[in-house]
């Protein structure tokens, strides 16, 4: 971003790559494929780069408001510095948290997640699924992050990005509003379970199982990495692979 | 002469009664901390509707949707015979408002195929809840009392609805056979049925009808008077505290204006904080008073259905946590702080609180917060946001998070990552 004013250009977007897809291995990988669906379809967009700073969701989650408000207004003193009006995050609590809960400490912004901004890019003939692997017929299962899902009712954007691919999109038992979360969210993410019977992405992967599928769908880097743990504890990283939305559109359109 | 005198003490007894228990109700939620709900009201009503009175959020599962509904509707409708019943009882007159001539027969035939309705669902309903093992029926918050509780309002509603139909069958009969004062009024599709089974003898019927009319209104009244120790409340509560619903995203939490101030304040030395009068005293809730009167409501609220709780990931998985419980063990805390205001005439310390004495921080801290109870429940309860409430007490005013947890904050703080990665690291991805 700030190479971008040196330069005296404003972006069209400001993509928010959140902490997991900062440091994240495998969220870096999406980072890099949301950069490429970008550049392909002529978005001119920045990041903050060095001057992100984690929006303050798993602090809020965890109880700590103290944190969570100081993460928010020094993140709202950048934003505001530089002007931004459009925000894409790749990362659906990133999302809630600037879209939702910044307007109350004078953050506002147009907030919108990458699954949709994928969506909105088909519907315009900028994104056209050409030229790549295809998907046509293959067996996949989308999971829905409750902060994108249940959380601020984000269900159809993720699903048409798949259909338009025509592939064949199987849905789990619990799915849309009644989605089984994956057991990262609420600070989870950051500690052991509590004592239980089973591990929670363990639930969640026996169920996508129960589809057949081939891929299953993410959109949030944490159900990610936890979904990917469920694999793994199934092994079954042989049969199935776990991707995000953006590489699944990355590689329909031959964006390497 | 007499037992108009004796149905008047009684009327006034159970409204005497009831009207006290109400007063202990709204206290108890006036206990709670202020939060502003009265904004968007043509959602609000629009929310009322659908969820109260339409039931839209039970029809994820119909089956018992379906049941409930038949129940609810011939219950409130019902209802409308008890105007007769008191004018009757008052003045000594029979069947009053036989005046609406065809009108109330035809009332009185819709009465009855209700009546048959709700005893048929609430059979099925004690059935399912005794014999069919439903999970979410159990669970360790289900002990003696909830689960006592659910079959005594079935079985109430089922002797009432039998004594409707009673008395029903018994005037028809009477009627038939020409007693001056039982006028011929009312049609009877249902109870008809049951006229083989009567006695011929005019005074053995007379005696049969007053019987189930008195057992009728007496049982009604004292229903009433049940309902403010019941999860049966919700019939009434269901109402304010749909109007009352969250109506931001179910992602978006609370601000913390309190704390905003603070951070403010830290961030602009020369902020100066609006005055600290009725700034709560403490961040987040460690007991009744800490929450807000909407959590109270929804305490009263609670129809322990448990619905929340089988959705709930972490319930599912063998965790401690059941938000159901959260909401019964509010409820439960919330009444023993009214007792003991009742009896000290203001609340004397007893060295119990909300959380520890009936939560366990092992129960809050195994919420993912994914908000699938507040989706599930049928009377749009939030539980999550008591949960919320009790770990912003917990970190705090105590500091006493998990160590993981506090690990993470430490990162947030020093990095601006919630792991131990360098900020000027951020952006190494583009390099790889
Ligand atoms: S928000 Fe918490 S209590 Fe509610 S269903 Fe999810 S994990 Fe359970
Ligand atoms: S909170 Fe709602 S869903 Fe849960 S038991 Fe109570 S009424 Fe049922």
């Amino acid at each position: 971003m700030a190479e971008m004013v040196a330069k005296g250009e404003t972006p069209d977007i400001l993509f928010w790559v959140g902490c997991a897809g900062s440091f994240d291995e495998r969220a870096q990988r999406i980072t890099r494929d949301i950069c490429k669906i970008l550049v392909h379809v002529g978005i001119k967009y920045a990041i903050l780069g060095t001057e992100e700073s984690c929006t303050g969701d798993p602090a809020k989650r965890g109880g700590n408001e103290f944190l969570f408000q100081m993460q928010a207004m020094m993140n709202i003193q950048v934003l505001d510095g530089y002007e931004i009006k459009k925000i894409v995050t790749a990362c659906p609590h990133c999302f809630n948290t600037i879209k939702n809960e910044y307007p109350a400490l004078g953050g506002h912004y147009e907030v919108i997640h990458h699954t949709q901004l994928i969506q909105q890019l088909i519907d315009e003939g900028k994104l056209k699924a050409k030229g790549g692997e295809s998907f046509k017929g293959r067996r996949i299962t989308y999971h829905d992050p409750c902060y994108l899902g249940r959380g601020n009712g984000v269900f159809e954007a993720p699903r048409q990005t798949l259909e338009s691919l025509d592939a064949q999109l199987t849905e789990m038992k619990r799915c849309r509003s009644n989605g089984l979360c994956c057991g990262a969210g609420g600070a989870q993410m950051f500690k052991e379970p509590e004592n239980g019977k089973k591990d929670i992405h363990v639930e969640r992967i026996e169920e996508a199982m129960a589809t057949k599928p081939e891929i299953i769908a993410a959109g949030c880097p944490f159900c990610m990495t936890m979904l990917r743990d469920g694999v793994k504890a199934k092994e079954k990283e042989q049969e199935v692979q776990v991707l995000d939305i953006a590489e699944i559109t990355a590689r329909a359109n031959g964006l390497f | 002469m007499v037992s108009q005198l004796i149905f008047a003490i009684i009327l006034a007894f159970a409204i005497g009664l009831f009207s006290l228990n109400v007063r202990k109700i709204i206290r108890n939620i006036r206990l709670g901390r202020a939060v502003d709900r009265s904004d968007r009201p043509v959602e609000r009503w629009k929310k009322m509707v659908m969820v109260a009175f339409g039931q839209q959020k039970m029809f994820k599962r119909p089956f018992p949707a379906l049941l409930h509904l038949l129940v609810y509707l011939g219950f409130v409708i019902i209802n409308i015979e008890m105007l007769e019943i008191i004018i009757d009882g008052l003045f000594g007159s029979h069947r009053v408002l036989a005046i609406l001539g065809g009108f109330y027969n035809l009332l009185l035939a819709a009465f009855e195929w209700l009546a048959l309705g709700v005893l048929v669902g609430c059979l099925v309903f004690l059935i399912r809840r005794n014999i069919g093992r439903l999970k979410r029926f159990s669970g360790k918050e289900m002990t003696f009392w909830p689960k006592t509780d659910a079959n005594l309002i079935l079985i109430t509603e089922i002797l009432l609805m039998a004594a409707f139909l009673i008395m029903n069958a018994t005037d028809h009969k009477l009627q038939l056979s020409g007693m001056s004062h039982y006028i011929t009024a009312g049609s009877f599709p249902v109870s008809s049925w049951l006229m083989p089974l009567l006695p011929e003898a005019s005074g053995r019927l007379m005696w049969i009808e007053r019987s189930a009319w008195w057992f009728h209104i007496v049982g009604v009244l004292t229903f009433l008077n049940y309902l403010p120790y019941s999860k049966h409340l919700h019939i009434i509560l269901v109402f304010p505290n749909t109007y009352f619903s969250k109506l931001t995203p179910k992602g978006q939490f609370t601000n913390m204006d309190s704390v905003t101030n603070e951070v403010k304040a830290m961030l602009d030395p020369s902020f100066a904080p609006p005055s600290a009068d009725g700034l709560p005293a403490r961040f987040g809730a460690k007991d009744i008073p800490d929450l807000t009167w909407k959590n109270l409501m929804e305490a009263y609220t609670c129809t322990e259905c448990g619905r929340c709780t089988s959705v709930c990931p972490a319930n599912i998985t063998g965790k401690l946590l059941s938000p159901r419980k959260i909401m019964m063990d509010t409820r439960d805390r919330m009444e023993e702080i009214g007792k003991n205001i009742d009896q000290n005439g203001e609340f004397k310390d007893d060295g119990k609180f909300l959380l520890d004495s009936y939560i366990s921080r092992e129960e809050i801290w195994a919420c993912t917060t994914c908000n699938a109870c507040v989706e599930a429940c049928p009377v749009n309860i939030d539980p999550l946001n008591i949960i919320l409430e009790l770990r912003r007490y917990a970190v705090m005013e105590e500091s006493q998070a998990p160590a993981s947890i506090n690990a993470m904050f430490g990162n947030i703080e020093n990095n601006g990552a919630p792991w131990k990665y360098a900020q000027s690291d951020r952006d190494n991805w583009k390099n790889s």
